[in-house]
């Protein structure tokens, strides 16, 4: 295989992550390291400062459409990237330090819940009564739109969120993922938020989560050129193609098979970590 | 109760709009960037066979900013892509640094503090890893 039919070939396999991640609303990311890992047998260092380079692409690409919704709770997520970043330079940190394998088996790992959490579905919420001291203090709570006005939630279990935030900026920075679905959960969960400003403003974090560490990664050498670029301009076609099929319907048929497709990656990259394949 | 949506000019609303467009106008930027370089890349290195199964890490010009700014002037593919790379990075930072901005236009103090800390972390990320 010479160079150019390997840049065509990843490219191609890019663009069909970045379409499944735009039309499934769950991000390509996932994706791409297996991809490239166990598919083209790249070493998965070099994968990972790839995947993180898509990450950051596709959610500048995103971020205009989830602004002007009025969903996001800006305040809300610049406090939480202060957890986010600091946790994305400790798990790039973490990345330098632990062999190969191991980064495989975390990566797997990660990937069997996110396979289930595609799969599950969500209820509308809303949270009323006492407001977090923590968030009185920090103005986090706010309104989203709603047909009928804007409807007002609190912000619960601000110093847990913050701390989940934390993990999500170290799983960012070690694996080379945007950890939205981890946010989004941590959010929805923990801190109690309405289900759509809890995905808007996680999108509003993840550019930001991974630029903390992708920066690390270039100084490292864990970014090749070779590899980044049919990744990065694969996964910004597909994504350009997919938001525009598909304006904002997530089809739950499409969710089912992209958890199936992620639990079987994870499964094959635990054996291959396990195993000393990768 | 304070809501998302502020007041005067610069309202939130208007604030993130501006911003969007900031983040993809740098997208976009970047991605001409590294087209260039993949393209220069890719006529000089199109034919040979590719090596990323084993880690040897990328070589030490490409890993600084003054290196990598040198191989894209000199006009050597990977050079440029990593200056695109550099940019699309740097996109994101620069959405927290106007976001800053913003909180301090409307005097919110708190949050101009929050969002300069959040830019002094990507900063000393930035600097710790090129420099």
């Amino acid at each position: 295989m010479t160079v150019l039919e390997f840049s065509a070939a990843v490219g191609a396999g890019s663009f069909v992550a970045g379409l499944l991640g735009a039309l499934t609303g769950l991000g390509g990311g996932v994706v791409i390291v297996p991809m490239l890992s166990l598919g083209f047998g790249v070493d998965i260092r070099y994968a990972i400062g790839a995947s993180l380079v898509s990450v950051i692409a596709t959610s500048s690409g995103a971020a205009a459409a989830y602004v002007r919704e009025g969903f996001s709770n800006i305040r809300l997520g610049m406090f939480l990237e202060i957890a986010t970043t600091v946790g994305a330079m400790c798990g790039a940190a973490l990345a330098t330090r632990l062999p190969s394998s191991t980064i495989a088996v975390v990566f797997g790992l990660m990937l069997l819940p996110s396979a289930l959490a595609s799969l599950r579905s969500h209820g509308e919420r809303v949270s009323e009564g006492e407001p977090h001291p923590w968030a009185a203090r920090l103005r986090l709570d706010a309104s989203y739109p709603t047909e009928t006005g804007e409807r007002p939630y609190h912000v619960r279990a601000v110093p847990t969120g913050f701390g989940l935030m934390w993990v999500a900026g170290v799983l960012s920075g070690l694996l080379g993922i945007g950890s939205g679905a981890f946010k989004v959960l941590a959010m929805d969960r923990a801190m109690r938020l309405p289900f759509k400003v809890s995905t808007t403003t996680s999108n509003f974090m993840i550019g930001v989560t991974a630029a903390a560490s992708a920066g690390i990664y270039l100084g490292r050498g864990y970014i090749a050129p070779g590899i980044v670029m049919p990744v990065m301009l694969g996964v910004l076609a597909g994504a350009l193609l997919g938001a525009r099929v598909l304006m904002h319907a997530r089809p739950k048929a499409l969710r089912i098979v992209f958890g199936v497709v992620i639990a079987a990656m994870g499964v094959e990259m635990i054996a291959s970590g396990l195993s000393g394949r990768i | 109760m304070r809501t998302v949506h502020g007041h005067g000019a610069w309202s939130a609303e208007r604030t993130e709009r501006a911003i969007g467009a900031l983040l993809r106008g740098g997208l976009l930027f970047s991605a001409a960037i590294v087209l260039t370089g993949g393209a220069l890349f890719l006529a000089r290195h199109g034919a040979a066979a590719p090596s990323y199964r084993a880690f040897r890490g990328e070589p030490a010009d490409l890993r600084q900013v003054s290196g990598i700014v040198h191989a894209a002037l000199e006009g050597r593919g990977r050079g440029l892509i990593q200056l695109g790379l550099l940019l699309l990075i740097a996109t994101p930072i620069a959405r927290v640094a106007f976001a800053a901005v913003a909180f301090a236009l409307e005097s919110d103090r708190l949050y101009t503090a929050i969002a300069l800390l959040v830019l002094a972390i990507l900063l000393v990320s930035l600097r710790t890893g090129v420099g």
